[in-house]
């Protein structure tokens, strides 16, 4: 076949890029450069997008041997991914832009582009798997749990799938490492990256304030008594217990959480942790992975955080929305982010949680 | 490397001695780099006494533009003319000195057609004629070819020393620095066939500047380092080559007319000016460069798109910009040269790939 492999200028990729290489492929590097401005340097492990790592991409690319191309897709980027983080925390809820990137950048954008020129698909070095079987290509957990981002690729569609190559999914990143050493690879031991790489300081809540403002709001409890106030409602996540500022205790003495996050009227409303529990939750805008999901209850796991756990459930689809059913609680969880739905280690599809009860 | 060059170089690179030295070996070395320097003068037409060796174009406009202001400014003449479509090697050394040295860089507009608007400059000197350091116009431009009226330029700035980067200029077109009558004058070897990393300044005999580079004072003060004799004399034996400027426009033009019969709606940039025989600015409305240098890449042919910044970004160029170009029309812009050893069979082989290209490239944008 005849493959872009993205490659951010990390190991991952770079590996992914050699792998595809020697399973026969036809490939070419592109490096997406995603930030108008891009840093000079890496500061730790934070991020990527800078101007290093495009060195670090293109060297990787000619001690593979391949040709290697910068594509710019700092617009694409930033009305897809960054307007769509900074809006979704402006209506209160919690977005992943990472998945927000698989989705409208990696395998659309470029996906799109590479197919149009005449490419087959698009390699990255995502930690999954695909498999092909009786319904066609469906997306697997990695066999590394601890590393599997099946949960951030969780949005992409059966014909998306189709043109992506996950050549890094059979194996750990331990192994990953020492064979990009093997392969001579100078960034065999380059830190991996973390947090959101559009916020290179790390401060998330500060990036937000800059660009969001900061207007003083109220605290509330659950009967609507104020009980305090903070420093701009978007700073906040539903579960959390610190830095609430309150001044006003609870009659036992018990810690008080966040429970919701009202962005049209300005207001953080807190509560017990008792009250945190939820047992179902209700996605919009489903994707299916593969088979689409019907609405008959099925039994499954439902996952909620990038590297969450995987939890139990029923789930269904009324036509709307996806609706799953915890067997036990849960405590603390936003509107925003996504609910994967898997069978096994496969992903079933995912949706953006909008409701939870 | 033309083979002639190259033959100079790895001659030179098998002799011991240094320049400067006093002893057989390195009299040895200087009597070939002399020899070097007389003939770059000759190609040029300016003295031998008048040639200082750099490491690169980019070196030797830094050091006519800053040493021609700083010349300046020491009688209180504080402003910088350049012109919009300067390389980045004038550019960015006039944004420096207006951010450190607090010049005022005013930069002259270009025509539709890519050519220096010469009444601009005219009404610029007449007014201001007395507070300007140095002029700075290129010969001709890099990325659509086009020939500047550095005659014209001339005439205008009357005493204002006059510099200009005829790096693109030089052996494609006549170019004598005698008659251009400008003061400073930019070559580089690359563009010739010679090495990379070789440059020289032709600076008028006499005409103290300050150095940017302070050591051993070995370029009349003006330029310290020890002479890189192998690519010195390999630069000049890529001066000595001859280049047939027929031949090449012959290939431009049967370029041109291909590419008009197979894309009807691209257009040539710059194609009403006099312009070198080796460039071809072409846009192709629809597309982005970037796809397009890929896809003609992968069928064999190098092309190339204006500029990339350092994260290796693809830029609109700055020079259709000036030429009322739109970010997307700049974008759609792609630059094919053609050399002397380029032949017909070479531009009947990038007009066979051109039309999937584009159509391909067109699809990716759509």
């Amino acid at each position: 076949m005849k493959l872009i492999a993205a490659m951010s200028g990390g190991v991952d990729s770079a590996v992914a890029a050699a792998r595809a290489v020697e399973a026969g492929h036809d490939v070419i590097g592109v490096h997406l450069a995603l930030a108008a401005n891009p840093q000079k340097y890496r500061s730790g492990a934070r991020g990527c997008c800078t101007i290093e790592d495009s060195h670090d991409a293109r060297r990787a690319a000619d001690v593979i041997g391949i040709p290697f191309y910068i594509w710019d897709m700092a617009e694409e980027f930033h009305d897809g991914v960054v307007e769509d983080f900074l809006a979704e925390y402006a209506a209160g809820r919690t977005p992943n832009p990472c998945l927000r990137c698989n989705e409208k950048i990696k395998f659309a954008a470029v996906l799109d582009r590479a197919r149009a020129m005449g490419f087959d698909g698009v390699v990255t070095g995502h930690y999954a798997r695909t498999q092909i079987g009786e319904n066609g290509k469906t997306l697997h957990r990695a066999v590394d749990h601890s590393k599997d981002q099946s949960y951030v690729l969780s949005v992409l569609t059966i014909e998306q799938i189709e043109g992506a190559i996950f050549p890094l999914g059979d194996t750990t990143k331990v192994d990953i490492r020492v064979e990009a050493e093997r392969r001579g690879l100078a960034v065999a031991q380059k830190p991996d990256s973390h947090d959101i790489c559009f916020v290179p300081s790390g401060d998330n809540a500060g990036w937000l304030r800059d660009r969001l403002g900061s207007e003083v709001g109220p605290i509330v409890d659950q009967d609507g008594n104020k009980i305090g106030e903070h420093k701009g409602a978007y700073t906040y996540t539903i579960g959390q217990r610190k830095g609430l500022g309150l001044t006003v205790p609870t009659s036992d003495g018990s810690p008080r959480f966040v429970l919701k996050i009202e962005p049209v009227t300005n207001t953080v409303v807190v509560g017990a942790k008792e009250d945190l529990a939820i047992t179902t939750m209700r996605g919009e805008r489903p994707v299916w992975c593969g088979p689409a999901v019907t609405d008959q209850r099925q039994e499954g796991f439902v996952q909620i955080r990038a590297h969450g756990a995987a939890l139990a459930c029923t789930y269904y689809f009324d036509g709307t929305v996806l609706v799953a059913t915890l067997e036990e609680p849960l405590l603390g969880l936003a509107t925003g982010q996504a609910m994967v739905i898997y069978d096994g280690d496969r992903v079933v599809g995912s949706a953006t949680i909008c409701e939870t009860e | 490397m033309s083979p002639a060059a190259f033959l100079a170089m790895t001659d030179q690179l098998r002799e011991l001695g240094n320049p400067s030295s006093l002893h057989t070996h390195g009299r040895a070395t200087r009597k070939r780099l002399e020899d070097a320097r007389e003939v770059i003068a000759k190609a040029v037409n300016c003295l031998a006494s008048e040639v200082i060796f750099t490491a690169s174009g980019t070196e030797a406009n830094n050091i006519a533009l800053k040493g021609l202001f700083w010349s300046g400014k020491s009688k209180g003449k504080n402003v910088v003319v350049i012109s919009a479509i300067e390389h980045h090697a004038i550019l960015d050394p006039a944004q420096w000195l207006h951010t450190h040295e607090g010049a005022e860089v005013i930069t002259v507009p270009v025509t539709n057609d890519g050519v220096v608007n010469v009444e601009f400059l005219e009404e610029l000197v007449a007014q201001r004629g007395s507070e300007i350091a140095v002029i700075s116009i290129m010969h001709s431009n890099n990325e659509t070819g086009v020939l500047q009226p550095l005659q014209e330029v001339v005439a205008i700035a009357g005493n204002i020393p006059v510099h200009t980067d005829a790096v693109q200029s030089f052996m494609k077109t006549p170019l004598s620095y005698n008659e251009l009558g400008v003061t400073a004058l930019t070559l580089s070897a690359h563009k010739i066939g010679g090495p990379l990393g070789i440059g020289a300044l032709i600076l008028r005999r006499a005409y103290e500047i300050p150095a940017l580079l302070h050591g051993g004072g070995q370029e009349r003060e003006i330029r310290s380092g020890t002479l890189n004799a192998p690519s010195i004399v390999a630069f000049a034996a890529s001066a000595d080559t001859s280049y047939d400027a027929n031949l090449v426009s012959q290939l431009r033009d049967s370029f041109i007319a291909g590419v008009k019969e197979l894309i009807p709606d691209a257009y040539i940039n710059g194609e009403k000016s006099v312009r070198l025989p080796g460039i071809v600015n072409v846009t192709f409305p629809g597309t982005q460069s970037d796809t397009l240098l890929l896809l003609l890449d992968e069928a064999q042919v190098s092309a190339s798109t204006g500029s990339a910044c350092s994260a290796g970004v693809h830029e609109a160029s700055h020079v259709l910009l000036s030429m009322g170009h739109t970010e997307e029309t700049a974008q759609s812009s792609l630059r094919f040269s053609f050399g002397a050893t380029s032949s017909l069979a070479d531009v009947d082989f990038v007009l066979s790939v051109l039309p999937d290209v584009i159509s391909r490239g067109r699809a990716a944008h759509r």
